[in-house]
């Protein structure tokens, strides 16, 4: 006996698409948006909560009751200026040199050797699997004498540490810029490399130099491991010092860098948005 | 040329340009290979001050290579490039001075349209007062003088290919480059914008190479059309030889429409097809017909035949049937299936009596001369004019 297999049809197709939606079919609609409330909510607290508990335990007095003084108190503490301050100035530099060093880089990349971006997607994810003491050494071998006494060494090591993140950010914003145009239109009107870079590519590259920068800087006044294992008193090593002395100034501390960064990050953010929204405002005008 | 109505006329209603001295363009030898591909292969061209040479062929010809070498974007392995008789071959893009007009929207979307024109000027260190100034006299000369302070996305299509047309012209280059500029533009501006590009080259007298794929953009545009296959050049001719006289069947083909109809050659040295003999006007050189050689009697080959050349009666005993009829506007075209599975087009005035679909007619050469082709050769060298005496037939 032979089997009749007939083959879908447009009428198939058509039968189908008129036929009334199956009621269980909503009913599991329902489900998934339930069950991706459930997990909005878990994740939120997942990060809430000890936030919360950190900025009850700050607020706390010993008699159980509300006080301000943890807050007040940390100006006076002695070292966090001087961490604040470093934590600052490795920021600064590590985004510059981070940026001086990727954007040229990226931008050859793209331009010139297009068919090696997946090997510099691999080679840029290396500083995220090397333990930070590895990476330590390995700086160590290469940097410059003068620089190793000095705290500024950090800025090296960070420098690579940021790498995936910066390369990923400014990759992103090379993707969606059609740089090949750009550049050969720049160059047919008389710009040279440097023109070419600073007046026509870093101008519509940022929206990626700014989250590279983001990234960059929230990496910095975050990194622990490599500023204590090289002995310098950043506000992550200088918080997680000073916890065992005091405890509310510590958390209290904590909660104002997370807050700071937050800022931080969120006016560089809008500076792009401002920017995004004003086109999109701009486009739906035309 | 005139431009459209209600589309400005560049030439009555801006003020003068400054007028560029062409420069003379010299090609020679050129050869690129991309791997496998040989993208050049001994691509030879002149072009003469003012002159506007429009460089067709098919996707991967090799004319954008062509033209991205004249622009220093891409190297050649052997050949030169001299420019008023000097060699550009060391000389980087930037320093050229031509300018270019891409495919794609290539406006620098962090600047204005004044900013953009005032881009190339900036670059040769050009005060910033003047600079202004001439930006804002491109920009008019292209008609979007009120646009100067927009930023491309809030430009059209069209508007931003003016400006970066207005852009290329802005640094008064030796030569200009149009790399497909209106493909990606709808049909209505690009009739408008080729109208205007022309206007503005023949009144500017710039020496252009023009890339393009659109043979109406081709001959509607340029002095001269080079026609490429394959790296290498078919034939370098007016619009109107290449379209009367092609020197290939290749360019026979791919200018204008060709039907290709089967025929017989005859003892008397004509050929012999849908029912009637004529002469032979011209047999493009394939494989088989080297030089002035007469075509062995009997021979068969192909009949090359404009849609123009044919004509359409409706007959009940007709050898072919409509199977498509396409509206053009003043004209109607019809697509004729006859014995032996050949189709072909020919080309009915609206004026004539209409031909339905499905219906039986007869198709009659309405030429007392045709071009002839090797039957098995798709592309040949050159065209070799052969003597045979006229005949009434």
């Amino acid at each position: 006996m032979v089997a009749l297999i007939e083959s879908p049809t447009v009428f198939d197709l058509e039968d189908r698409l008129a036929r009334p939606r199956r009621p269980w079919s909503r009913v599991r609609l329902r489900n998934i948006a339930w069950w991706r409330g459930i997990v909005l909510v878990l994740t939120g607290a997942f990060f809430l909560v000890p936030l919360f508990a950190a900025l009850r335990f700050s607020l706390q007095n010993f008699a159980g009751g509300l006080t301000f003084s943890a807050y007040t108190a940390i100006p006076s503490q002695l070292g966090f200026t001087a961490a604040l301050s470093l934590s600052v100035r490795l920021a600064a530099v590590t985004t510059g040199i981070t940026l001086g060093l990727m954007v040229p880089t990226s931008v050859y990349v793209h331009l010139r050797l297009p068919r090696l971006r997946p090997v510099f997607d691999s080679i840029t994810i290396i500083p995220i699997v090397i333990p930070p003491v590895v990476l330590i050494v390995g700086v160590l071998q290469v940097a410059p004498t003068f620089l190793k006494s000095t705290p500024y060494l950090l800025a090296l090591e960070y420098t690579i540490l940021a790498m995936p993140f910066v390369y990923r950010s400014l990759d992103a914003g090379l993707r969606a810029i059609d740089l090949k145009t750009l550049v050969e239109a720049s160059r047919s009107l008389g710009g040279g490399w440097r023109s070419t870079l600073w007046r026509v590519i870093v101008p519509n590259l940022r929206t990626g130099i700014l989250s590279a920068t983001v990234l960059t800087i929230a990496l910095v006044l975050g990194e622990f491991t490599m500023a204590s294992l090289d002995l310098y008193q950043t506000v992550p090593v200088w918080i997680y010092q000073f916890a065992q002395d005091d405890g509310h100034v510590s958390t209290a501390v904590s909660l104002l860098a997370l807050l700071v960064t937050w800022v931080v990050l969120m006016v560089i953010s809008s500076l792009d948005l401002r920017r995004i929204r004003k086109m999109a405002e701009t486009r739906r005008g035309a | 040329m005139t431009t459209t109505a209600g589309h400005q006329a560049p030439q009555t209603e801006h003020p003068p340009a400054t007028e560029h001295a062409g420069a003379t363009v010299e090609l020679t030898g050129l050869r690129r290979r991309f791997g496998a591909t040989q993208a050049l292969d001994g691509f030879t061209l002149t072009l003469q001050p003012g002159e506007l040479v429009a460089l067709l062929g098919p996707s991967g010809c090799g004319k954008t290579t062509a033209l991205r070498v004249l622009a220093g974007f891409e190297t050649v392995d052997s050949g030169r490039i001299v420019v008023d008789g000097v060699d550009q071959s060391r000389i980087p893009a930037q320093r050229r001075d031509m300018g270019m007009v891409f495919q794609s929207y290539s406006l620098f979307p962090n600047m204005t349209a004044l900013d953009n024109v005032a881009f190339g000027l900036r670059m040769r260190k050009v005060s910033s007062q003047e600079r202004r100034a001439r930006a804002l006299e491109q920009l008019d000369l292209v008609g979007l003088a009120p646009e100067a302070a927009k930023y491309p996305h809030q430009m059209s299509g069209g508007q931003q290919q003016r400006v970066a047309l207005a852009r290329a012209l802005a640094i008064e280059p030796r030569v200009l480059l149009l790399d497909e500029p209106l493909s990606a533009l709808d049909a209505k501006v690009r009739v408008q914008l080729r109208e205007q590009i022309r206007v503005l080259q023949t009144r500017l007298k710039i020496t252009t190479l023009f890339v393009t794929h659109d043979q109406e953009e081709a001959l509607s545009m340029a002095d001269r059309v080079c026609v490429m296959r394959s790296g290498q050049i078919e034939q370098v001719d007016t619009p109107s030889t290449l379209y009367s006289a092609p020197a290939t069947p290749f360019v026979a083909e791919f200018v204008g429409t060709m039907n290709r109809i089967p025929g017989v050659i005859t003892d008397d040295g004509r050929v012999s097809l849908l029912g009637t003999v004529v002469d032979i006007r011209t047999a493009v050189v394939g494989s088989g017909f080297g030089g002035n050689a007469v075509i062995a009697s009997g021979t068969p080959v192909d009949v090359l035949v404009r849609p123009e050349g044919l004509a359409v009666t409706p007959s009940p005993e007709g050898r072919g049937i409509v199977m498509t009829t396409t509206f053009l506007g003043s004209i109607t075209r019809l697509g004729v299936l006859l014995d032996q599975d050949v189709m072909v087009y020919a080309d009915l005035s609206n004026s004539a009596v209409a031909v339905p679909t499905g219906s039986a007619v007869e198709v009659t050469l309405t030429e007392r001369s045709v071009m002839v082709a090797d039957r098995t050769e798709s592309g040949g060298p050159v065209a070799a004019p052969l003597e045979v005496p006229a005949s009434d037939d």
